[in-house]
């Protein structure tokens, strides 16, 4: 344990990554301190330029909305949308790929077909549509965003299984009377669960990618600020006010980078831990 | 060590009974026999023996035995009851069977503590918390183990070491038969020797019946009782250790013991002594292309199993001239069966 330790601090990626991470997470916590209420109030006059006023660091939009407390609360947002349809998403997928992998035959056929008819469909018309059929909200497009991430979760954990479940310790406990259920949980999964962990930090990338795709065509929760939206609002002013746009689309990007790099450094870490 | 004679390969009421046992791999053209009509009986103290190269099914007969590979004909019996059955009753006769895994590491695992992977099959059985440790401690003290590495890892332990706890955690269930896959190959020659001291002292102690599964000749010496010789799939002959080794009538079985390093030949001028699928005959003895006595009766029939001496039993048209009738005889039966 203190090896991997060691070894996630001398690599790179995931230190910066992991840095890059903890400042998105104070800013999430501070957010409603700093800029208490709804930042979609409309709070000082519209189009104030970044840096041209002291009280609106960020400038505000063509609306007034203060730019600095949108761009706070959307980092929670995001965040959340992220980390939520991840959940979901890992928790299907882990226990549809272990069933399938474990058990093979009939029941992991139907399984993969299920998963591969997941995977045809092009993911973010996927996640449109779902968000169309229901009521464009924060759990609908948590639902809907999960909805695509499980397979790849599958995919991980059913590779993983159809090799451990080969493994003599797999064999010895089928031997001395192991449930299935004991065999899959507390047996294989502890052994198969790095690449999973590894993939987590690239789905909330994605996720929240895909969120303000959403939010940027119209389908994002009405209710709430998020980058997505901020870009969307900003799309009128494009050319006489840029930064409306290049603030919340560098917050996205860094965002990004952020989770990947960790999912990189993780990667790396745990996978030479498995073969070592 | 008991000694077991018996008068033909199925007694009437032994601990573990094959009768004619057939596990098929793949489907349609894949289809590839692992094991062939095999039958044979072990009672409780005796070790039989399975001896055979790589590929002639040793690993499947264990696993089928233990109830890791799916038979498609014939019935493996526990104690007498058929364990093809999915019946309650059956689980709970299938815990006096168990198992000991060739590769000493990997059938420990790698996440958990010795102390969970010793306790985990007691829990399951509801055995309450002090009885699991007083066993556990038990069971560690027979297999010479110090109760201090119940706080390790697999990874911190020797393969001997790790080969001990494989023991322990399979005593602590009480079996009555052990399936021993290769217990030995994957360790230390001075290891090796320790855990098969080991081993014969827990069957003069329990009364354990062995399967052990070799391909080295000199454990299967120091262990067993009986032998058996698995070739392709089939028992070509099965007999005492003694009797196997003064007199081997099959000559795959002489090749084996010729193979035998230091018995005094330097080198063993012998045909290629590895079966391939090539080698594998579509009619007849299933060693003829290999065999340095073959006929043109060995190219068309294949010889049955039969006895020759004191509980000697072979599958060769040469090994005693005058059962070759008798075999062409019983195969002729086998064809009439089939066409009914």
């Amino acid at each position: 344990m203190l090896a991997l330790l060691k070894k996630a601090y001398l690599n790179n990626s995931l230190v910066s990554g992991a840095t890059l991470l903890s400042v998105l997470a104070a800013v999430i916590i501070v957010a409603p301190f700093l800029y208490p209420g709804d930042p979609q109030s409309m709070v000082a006059p519209a189009l104030i330029r970044p840096g041209e006023d002291a009280r609106y660091i960020l400038g505000t939009d063509g609306l007034g909305h203060d730019l600095t407390a949108e761009l706070m609360h959307g980092a929670g947002i995001s965040v959340m949308i992220g980390i939520g349809s991840v959940t979901v998403g890992v928790f299907v997928g882990t226990i549809i790929g272990a069933i399938g992998g474990y058990f093979g035959g009939l029941v992991d056929d139907l399984l993969t077909r299920l998963t591969e008819l997941f995977q045809t469909v092009p993911t973010f018309l996927l996640v449109m549509a779902l968000v169309c059929v229901f009521e464009p909200s924060l759990v609908v497009i948590i639902a809907a965003i999960a909805a695509t991430s499980w397979v790849s979760v599958a995919r991980i954990t059913r590779a993983q299984f159809r090799t451990l479940r080969q493994r003599d310790y797999v064999l010895a406990a089928r031997t001395l009377g192991y449930s299935d259920a004991r065999i899959i949980v507390v047996e294989i999964l502890p052994n198969a669960i790095a690449p999973i962990v590894a993939n987590i930090s690239l789905m909330i990338a994605s996720a929240i990618l895909l969120e303000s795709a959403l939010s940027f065509i119209g389908l994002g929760d009405p209710n709430v600020v998020s980058w997505g939206s901020m870009i969307a609002e900003g799309r009128d002013y494009m050319r006489s006010d840029w930064y409306l746009i290049a603030i919340p689309g560098a917050a996205i990007a860094a965002t990004v980078f952020a989770f990947n790099l960790v999912g990189d450094g993780l990667n790396h870490v745990l996978n030479a831990r498995a073969s070592s | 060590m008991p000694h077991v004679l018996s008068s033909s390969p199925v007694c009437p009421l032994p601990l573990l009974s094959f009768e004619n046992v057939e596990v098929v791999y793949g489907q349609a053209r894949e289809r590839r026999k692992a094991l062939d009509r095999v039958s044979f009986a072990i009672e409780a103290g005796e070790t039989l023996a399975l001896v055979g190269e790589s590929g002639s099914g040793k690993s499947t007969l264990a696993k089928a035995a233990i109830g890791l590979v799916p038979i498609s004909s014939g019935t493996i019996r526990l104690d007498g009851v058929d364990l093809a059955q999915r019946h309650r009753s059956v689980r709970a006769l299938r815990s006096r069977m168990q198992m000991v895994f060739q590769d000493s590491g990997s059938a420990l695992n790698p996440l958990q503590t010795i102390q969970r992977i010793l306790e985990t099959p007691l829990k399951i059985r509801g055995v309450p918390r002090p009885e699991r440790l007083a066993r556990i401690a038990e069971a560690l003290e027979q297999v010479n183990l110090p109760t201090s590495i119940l706080t390790r890892y697999p990874h911190a332990l020797s393969g001997g070491q790790k080969q001990r706890v494989g023991i322990a955690r399979v005593l602590l269930l009480k079996p009555e038969i052990l399936v021993l896959d290769e217990p030995v190959s994957s360790l230390d020659i001075s290891m090796q020797a320790q855990v098969l001291n080991l081993l014969a002292d827990l069957q003069d102690r329990h009364r354990f019946a062995y399967l052990f599964i070799s391909h080295d000749m000199r454990s299967v010496n120091f262990l067993s009782d009986r032998v058996a010789v698995l070739y392709l799939g089939r028992i070509v002959e099965l007999a005492d250790r003694a009797a196997l080794q003064a007199n081997p009538l099959h000559p795959y079985t002489r090749l084996l013991f010729e193979s035998i390093p230091g018995q005094g030949r330097r080198h063993i001028e012998l045909p290629s002594t590895e079966a391939s699928g090539t080698e594998t005959a579509n009619t007849g003895c299933r060693f003829h292309k290999r065999c340095p006595l073959v006929t043109s009766l060995c190219r068309e029939i294949e010889p049955n199993l039969h006895v020759t001496g004191h509980d000697h039993f072979v599958a060769c048209h040469h090994a005693q001239t005058e059962q070759v009738a008798s075999a062409r005889v019983s195969r002729r039966a086998v064809n009439d069966l089939r066409a009914i």
